[in-house]
């Protein structure tokens, strides 16, 4: 499609290292999605998504803000998007999943670094991603060190904006975030020129709310055995949460579930009832990241959930309250929401290692898969208290530590098989 | 008849089981091909157990490579097949340490043999044969008298690095300041008990409990792992080095 390069140039997107991303994420979506057996037609719409990949959506937001609306990006579940969407803005997650982007990052990071950094780094400074390029600014957080720190590198190629989230739960912290929250708003409005109204505010908190639960039902589907759909699927439904239109996304998830739940009523699955069923714990996986998922899944086993920021994170904690009526209390309503996420950079996370628990049963799963993204600090430190946790219930637990890098996959797989010999 | 094939990274064995019994086997350098070195492995066990090919009725394989078989009649890690060739020899076993090419692992089995519980090293040579093997060309020592010769040292080096990249850079810079070989080995093997230790002590260790993979004929890295963790290896009767094919046949017998 010639518009669609003329949009890339335009960007001053690198057209020859574009082509390349895209051939080699194109036969990795082929290899890992097109080959499953017995898909949900639901699906089709998302593998539509993923085959105009770096076309339809940016195009659209490109669009939005040549009638005046902003982009806004954002790289984590922290940030309000019901915010950004009252200032007529559009909320989008930005690329950093793949190690096609790292040598664009590692004259400038060091390489023992997450590697959810280092490619979100490379695809902004290579000029690899018309997401990036369609952004007015990005919003970082401090959910961890090398966050933190690299907004600092960020804000030289792309102004960039810090929300602090705090590191504990207690009172005088939750003041604090409703500052950071309302602090925000400010940022919005400013950037925006919109003034936020609790009309506007309320209708966006409902529609957002509505991704949530769309995915939640997806979720609670998957709690049947034999599952309606596989996990793959399901993560990049997840996965695509982050960047396509909420209204659009929501009414295609919504008509997957229900073609799902037809599924549920015939005890049909994607895999045999006796297939052990697994919960994946931990960071979040980025599109095209789904390496775990696709060894689980060649390997005879199914994902039955993913209690990741990628999955359960998204959605489980209770949507933002919808009763209040004014501006005040909907900020408020936002930041308890938000603040309630269960991740890693708080402590103590004991909520977290609960909930893995009920998820291990609610899902019933044969095992729990720990998965922990290479320097990833706060979650390969916490592995050890989900340990003891696990092992007091009598919980299968397998850690694995990983990159976005395929040379370790022969690896991986010799011990996610020797984990479902053990659990079988 | 049965075979286990177990397709290391750097060597393949097999063994062939007959009435429950081992009848022959064989150990192949498999680095440049694996599938060939299979099929010669499994060829020249063949002929040590003095039967014929149409004789094996089941082959299970087992290993890095085990997948690159068209003729195995199932796959299995050799996770499993370590626990059940150290199982068979003493069922009174309840961790088995191993150490390949490739990889380390510690495997925790229950009072039936069953694999209840494992750990694995990461993406990384640190604390497996490749290891040693690069260390005895830095020190241009034999890999098979590496043993042997660190229990001549009664200093042995130490060595920070757990990498394998930067342990050589030390073993190089050590050589340049005069240190004695066997020292330097027997702070490699010291090394290589820290790591593979920590991931046992890590995992919780039961005894009784065996050294299995080809690391665990080097004497000197067995000392120091018993030392390290103050427990003592069961003996076993087979060389260790084949307990991995020797799990993939019984595996196969019970199909």
């Amino acid at each position: 499609m010639e518009g669609e390069r003329e949009m890339w140039k335009a960007q001053g997107i690198d057209l020859k290292r574009n082509d390349e991303f895209l051939e080699a994420a194109g036969k990795i979506y082929g290899d890992v999605y097109m080959k499953q057996p017995n898909r949900p037609k639901g699906m089709g719409f998302f593998d539509f998504v993923m085959s105009e990949v770096h076309s339809i959506r940016p195009k659209e937001m490109i669009d939005h803000r040549e009638k005046g609306g902003k982009v806004v990006g954002t790289f984590c579940v922290y940030v309000p998007d019901e915010i950004i969407f009252a200032a007529n803005g559009i909320g989008v997650g930005l690329c950093c999943g793949s190690d096609f982007s790292f040598v664009d990052a590692e004259d400038i990071l060091p390489t023992n670094l997450c590697p959810l950094i280092k490619s979100g780094m490379g695809f902004k400074k290579g000029m690899l991603s018309p997401y990036f390029e369609a952004c007015d600014f990005i919003v970082g957080e401090t959910t961890c060190d090398g966050k933190k720190k690299v907004w600092e590198i960020f804000d030289n190629y792309i102004p960039t904006y810090i929300m602090e989230v705090p590191q504990k739960k207690d009172p005088k912290q939750r003041e604090l975030w409703l500052k950071e929250v309302e602090l925000f708003k400010e940022k919005m409005e400013k950037e925006s020129g919109v003034t936020i109204t609790p009309e506007v505010l309320g209708e966006k908190i409902k529609l957002i709310n509505a991704r949530r639960k769309a995915i939640e039902r997806l979720y609670e589907l998957r709690k049947n055995s034999p599952s309606p759909i596989s996990g793959k699927d399901a993560l990049l439904v997840s996965q695509i949460a982050f960047y396509d239109d909420p209204v659009r996304f929501t009414t295609k998830v919504n008509e997957l579930c229900d073609e799902l739940e037809e599924r549920v009523k015939n005890g049909e699955g994607v895999v045999e009832p006796t297939a052990p069923r697994i919960l994946v714990s931990g960071c979040p996986m980025v599109i095209p990241n789904w390496k775990l998922h696709h060894i689980v899944e060649t390997s005879g086993a199914i994902v039955a959930c993913e209690e990741t920021c990628t999955g359960t994170r998204y959605f489980d904690t209770p949507c933002v309250d919808e009763t209040p009526t004014d501006i005040d209390g909907q900020l408020k309503a936002i930041a308890d929401r938000y603040l309630n996420i269960k991740c890693s950079c708080f402590t103590p996370n004991d909520d977290r290692i609960d909930q893995i628990i009920q998820f291990a049963r609610d899902y019933k799963a044969d095992g729990v898969i720990y998965y922990s993204l290479q320097f990833c600090l706060t979650y390969n430190v916490e592995y050890e208290k989900v340990k003891r946790a696990l092992n007091k219930e009598g919980i299968p637990l397998l850690k694995i530590e990983t990159d976005y890098s395929e040379e370790d996959t022969g690896q991986l797989k010799t011990r996610i098989e020797g984990f479902l010999e053990r659990i079988s | 008849m049965f075979a286990g094939i177990d397709v290391g990274s750097l060597v393949t064995k097999v063994v062939v089981l007959k009435n429950g019994e081992i009848a022959g086997c064989s150990i192949v350098s498999s680095r440049t091909n694996p599938k060939k070195a299979g099929e010669q492995a499994l060829e020249k066990a063949i002929t040590n157990a003095n039967c014929k090919r149409e004789d094996i009725k089941c082959i299970v394989a087992t290993g890095y490579g085990r997948n690159s078989f068209s003729f195995a009649d199932k796959t299995v890690t050799e996770l499993t097949c370590h626990a059940t060739g150290a199982y068979y020899l003493n069922p009174n076993i309840r961790t088995v340490i191993d150490i390949g090419g490739q990889d380390s692992k510690v495997i925790k089995l229950d009072e039936s043999g069953k694999m209840s519980d494992f750990a694995m090293n990461d993406k990384c040579a640190a604390g497996t044969g490749r290891f040693l093997e690069v260390m005895a060309q830095a020190l241009e020592v034999g890999l098979d008298s590496m043993g042997e010769f660190s229990l001549k040292s009664d200093k042995p080096c130490s060595l920070s690095s757990i990498c394998t990249v930067f342990a050589e850079t030390e073993v190089i810079s050590l050589i340049a300041s005069g240190a004695k070989k066997k020292d330097i080995v027997a702070g490699l093997h010291m090394s290589i008990a820290r790591r593979v230790g920590s991931m046992a002590k890590g995992l919780g260790l039961q005894e009784e409990i065996a050294f299995t993979g080809g690391v665990a004929k080097n004497l000197g890295v067995r000392n120091a792992l018993e030392e390290f963790l103050s427990v003592k290896f069961v003996p076993i009767s087979e060389d260790p080095q084949i307990i991995g094919a020797l799990g993939a046949s019984l595996v196969a017998s019970k199909l």
